[in-house]
């Protein structure tokens, strides 16, 4: 009994996680209108959801939004890893601990100070601000991601790279980076999660110029049931178990 | 070390990192300190005199329920969390290794996918005419449906699910960490299982315990879209204040000084954190 | 062969105002095996690195043939390091790892792939060229980095204690392997080890370094046999220290009380003066055992018997409470080899055998100190 007891509790935990995503899923094919009851299957949802020409933009908005934060976080973060693995220099206590306050503090917080910066400067908010933003919020998780994998990094490969003749920068193209490559991948996949997942940031710091997924489906969602969110979130999902199921085939292939 | 550095390489780095950091983190929360003591002004945001009026609204009866009850559900959900979370953990460390990676990783599947649309997915199942109520009733076990959405316990309810991965992903690693053999001497030295539960498990894991605590506590008050979407108008987190103040009310020195709450309750948490772990270290080494 | 390839001259080193390595010179020949010896924290390790040129001296130069490379970047100096821990890029192959140097020089392609199998085959990993580091075993993975330095023909080969992580018997493999390949290339190898059985059996000349400072530079069989103070006795293998009172001074010979027994010997090298102290060393296997009721000889009984395969090892506790370390090999004829344990003793030495040091100021037991700093 008590060697089962741990694996249907665990059971249990992952159904209470699934049960509403699966529910999602399932209702995203329903063809009732009124949106609780099982009207058959039906792909009408998919199709409203496609000819919703706002909702289109918007989609495509979030994925270069997230594909540009990603990227810009990730060559940030991995060069910042690198200098704090790397290097001696003053304040790099000071720096590690507040890249850790940024992790660690209330989306909101940082989101008001953004807007109040922005604000201040006349930026006008839009795909930059949100840019901005979104690679300041996920800069440190790039960096710990960066830094573990480098923590692990045997200190003399760098070593051995020079001594046989490559300088600095081959070295680091030659060596550092695709010995860390996986990290940078899972940073960057990191990172763009993060950033086509945000609501609150994003909430203070977007503007009609530039409209992004989350705050579509929010509007959508803060009053009754749209079906359409449905078929969405189901998109999303697979999305998302594509992106990792490549990422962590990129991984174990690399091995 | 490499003490053959590339000098301008390392500057350029230094000075990029630092450069975002300081204009997109350090100067924008030194604007929200300067906000939270200045004049509430409906053209420009914000004016002179310097005041702290804003810190005392804080303690205004209306808001201070708000506060007061924010912090109270964030506890309940970082309780359940916890509750959930503990064993969780510890029944999965117990897992074969391989069994254990898939497990995490189905952990964090939900975790990839929107949060608003996982919201949004509990609203389906607490609905009036939602499943769970349809369920039940087609069971026969209740004859009207429950009020469950747009209440107190819906809010937790989509706390928990959306944070339960954050205490959980702590919890494992320190329970990974905690050594087998550690147990295995505890045991040999004749402790129990409930001793060595009280005297080892606990204290060695209390630092993931805490990170966990603060990476739910502090965001259950800040996620204001779970309180919009699932608690209707009334059951508000201090992240609906702080965000009715700058978007529809207006009033930014009051939001800011809502947003410092939310800081000052983070610094003590991560002290709290630092203190733990530095506990852990010293009794490491005696 | 007796040219100096290598030369440091007064080379200093500190990190964080602690001094790693003090003034040091030392002239490397070309051609010989010279293996840094000593314990860790002596400084081999960084007095390879700054060969090598992962570390830049504070002051003093170092030289390559007459060229100062003391500021030269690693990339830039024809030498090469065989990793502790072997450094393999693990996401390349061992052909790739083998080939990364040359291909740093630019060579053609053709050349690249001849040479990469010439030095695969002298190892005897030519079939093993398109594994991965991690799907080879420890003794293979070091040969790839032995491999990977020498492909590039360097003039001095810098190995950092390349033999620490395998396992005794692979080691002694190893050792004639790395021997055998050190004459067939004619390469100039500096080697660090904290192995003083390594050390012996390997190297052309020992560096006996301590606190950064050379204790002793010599053939293997002058740090063995004449040790230059007490730490080299000490370090390189086991040593019975007897006090000897100087009775009498002659013109070249000596009169020795040592624990009331009494031997003329030659004069040592350092000045000695009638009624000073000297140190008397003995190794253990230059000591005889011999039964009580012989005439000469110092008294005591056997507290400890350790048979270790060829030899038969005792402690022996002398009267005056001096415990003493003798070395025996069997022998079989001898029917009073063996003693028991309690057994009254006497222990002598053939005369000439002994070396004379000057009594040194003793420092600071190490290890007692070691560990005040840990509590």
């Amino acid at each position: 009994m008590s060697r089962w007891l741990p694996k249907i509790y665990l059971t249990l935990v992952y159904v209470l996680l699934y049960l509403p995503i699966l529910v999602l899923v399932v209702f995203s094919f329903n063809g009732s209108r009124t949106g609780y009851r099982w009207g058959g299957l039906s792909l009408e949802w998919y199709e409203s959801l496609f000819n919703n020409h706002a909702m289109v933009q918007a989609m495509w908005n979030s994925l270069w939004l997230a594909l540009a934060a990603a990227t810009v976080s990730t060559i940030i973060g991995a060069l910042t890893a690198l200098a704090l693995h790397r290097y001696r220099f003053r304040g790099k206590r000071m720096l590690r601990g507040m890249l850790f306050v940024v992790m660690m503090s209330p989306e909101i917080v940082l989101a008001i100070s953004l807007l109040a910066l922005f604000l201040l400067v006349g930026l006008q908010l839009g795909f930059v601000s949100l840019l901005l933003a979104h690679v300041t919020f996920c800069l440190p998780f790039v960096v710990i991601t960066v830094m573990a994998r480098l923590s692990g990094f045997d200190e003399s490969l760098p070593e051995a790279a020079r001594d046989l003749g490559a300088n600095d920068f081959t070295m680091t193209r030659t060596v550092l980076i695709p010995v860390i490559m996986p990290a940078l991948l899972a940073g960057w996949l990191l990172g763009f999660t993060l950033s086509l997942d945000d609501v609150v940031v994003s909430t203070f710091v977007s503007g009609p110029s530039y409209e992004i997924l989350p705050l579509r489906i929010y509007s959508m969602v803060r009053v009754g049931l749209k079906p359409e969110v449905n078929a969405l979130g189901t998109l999303l999902l697979l999305f998302s178990l594509t992106m990792l199921m490549l990422s962590q085939w990129i991984l174990t292939r690399s091995k | 070390m490499h003490r053959v550095l590339q000098q301008p390489f390392k500057t350029a780095v230094l000075v990029l990192v630092w450069g975002w950091l300081l204009l997109l983190v350090l100067t924008p929360n030194l604007l929200v300190v300067g906000a939270s003591v200045m004049t509430r002004d409906p053209g420009t945001f914000l004016s002179l005199p310097l005041n702290l009026d804003s810190y005392r609204q804080l303690f205004d009866p209306l808001y201070l329920d708000v506060f007061l009850n924010s912090l109270y559900m964030a506890a309940v959900t970082t309780i359940f969390c916890l509750l959930i979370g503990y064993p969780f953990a510890w029944a999965l460390s117990g897992l074969g290794k391989q069994r254990q990676t898939l497990l995490i990783f189905l952990m964090i599947v939900p975790f990839w996918t929107n949060s608003l649309v996982r919201t949004y997915a509990l609203k389906l199942l607490l609905a009036t005419n939602g499943l769970i109520n349809n369920a039940l009733m087609g069971m026969g076990l209740i004859d009207e449906p429950l009020k469950m959405l747009y209440t107190e316990g819906a809010v937790i309810v989509g706390l928990v699910y959306l944070l339960l991965p954050f205490m959980i992903l702590p919890l494992y690693s320190v329970f990974d960490d905690l050594r087998q053999e550690l147990l295995m001497a505890s045991h040999d030295l004749g402790a129990g299982k409930l001793s060595t539960f009280l005297h080892v498990t606990i204290p060695l894991t209390l630092p993931g315990v805490l990170a966990g605590v603060m990476l739910v506590l502090l965001p259950a008050m800040g996620l204001f879209f779970v309180a919009d979407i699932l608690g209707g108008s009334r059951n508000l987190l201090v992240g609906n204040v702080i965000k009715n103040q700058f978007l529809d009310a207006r009033d930014w020195p009051f939001g800011a000084a809502a947003s410092i709450l939310l800081t000052v309750a983070m610094a003590v948490l991560l002290l709290a954190h630092r203190l733990s772990q530095r506990r852990l270290g010293e009794e490491a080494q005696t | 062969m007796k040219e100096a390839l290598l030369c440091l001259k007064n080379v200093s080193k500190a990190f964080d105002g602690k001094t790693v390595l003090d003034s040091l010179d030392l002239d490397i020949l070309d051609g010989e095996f010279i293996t840094l010896l000593g314990p860790s924290g002596c400084g081999k390790t960084t007095l390879l690195r700054l060969m090598a040129g992962f570390e830049l001296p504070d002051t003093g130069s170092v030289t390559l043939s007459g060229h100062d490379i003391t500021h030269a970047a690693p990339e830039h100096r024809p030498l090469n390091t065989v990793f502790q821990n072997y450094a393999l890029f693990p996401h390349m192959s061992v052909y790739d790892n083998v080939g990364y140097g040359l291909k740093m020089e630019k060579r053609p392609k053709d050349e690249i792939r001849q040479r990469v199998s010439d030095v695969l085959a002298m190892v005897q990993l030519q079939d093993f060229a398109r594994r991965k580091p991690h799907q080879l075993s420890g003794g293979q993975q070091q040969r790839v980095a032995i491999a990977r330095a020498v492909v590039k023909r360097p003039q001095l080969l810098l190995l950092d204690e390349p033999l620490s992580a395998l396992d005794y018997k692979l080691r002694r493999t190893m050792q004639v392997e790395l021997k055998r390949l050190q004459r067939e290339l004619g390469i100039t190898f500096v080697f660090v080890t904290h192995d003083q059985e390594e050390a012996l059996s390997m190297s052309d000349r020992v560096v006996v370094l301590k606190d950064g400072e050379i204790q002793q530079l010599g053939t293997p069989r002058e740090i063995y046999e004449r040790p230059a103070n007490l730490f080299t006795a000490r370090f390189v293998g086991e040593t019975n220290l007897f006090p000897g009172y100087l009775a009498a001074v002659n013109d070249r010979a000596i009169t020795l009380d040592i624990l009331g027994l009494r031997r003329t010997l030659q004069k040592p090298a350092f000045t000695v003066r009638e009624g000073e102290q000297v140190n008397v060393l003995l190794r253990p296997e230059d000591i005889r055992v011999l039964a009580p009721e012989d005439d000469h000889g110092l008294a005591g009984k056997v507290v400890e018997r350790n048979y270790k395969g060829s030899t038969l090892d005792s402690v022996i506790h002398l009267e005056d409470g001096t415990e003493v370390l003798a070395s025996e090999f069997f022998d079989e004829d001898d029917p009073t080899f063996d003693y028991r344990l309690g057994e009254p003793v006497r222990v002598s030495w053939v005369d000439g055998w002994e070396w004379l040091l000057p009594v040194e100021p003793e420092p600071v037991n190490e290890e007692a100190e070691g560990l005040a700093a840990d509590a």
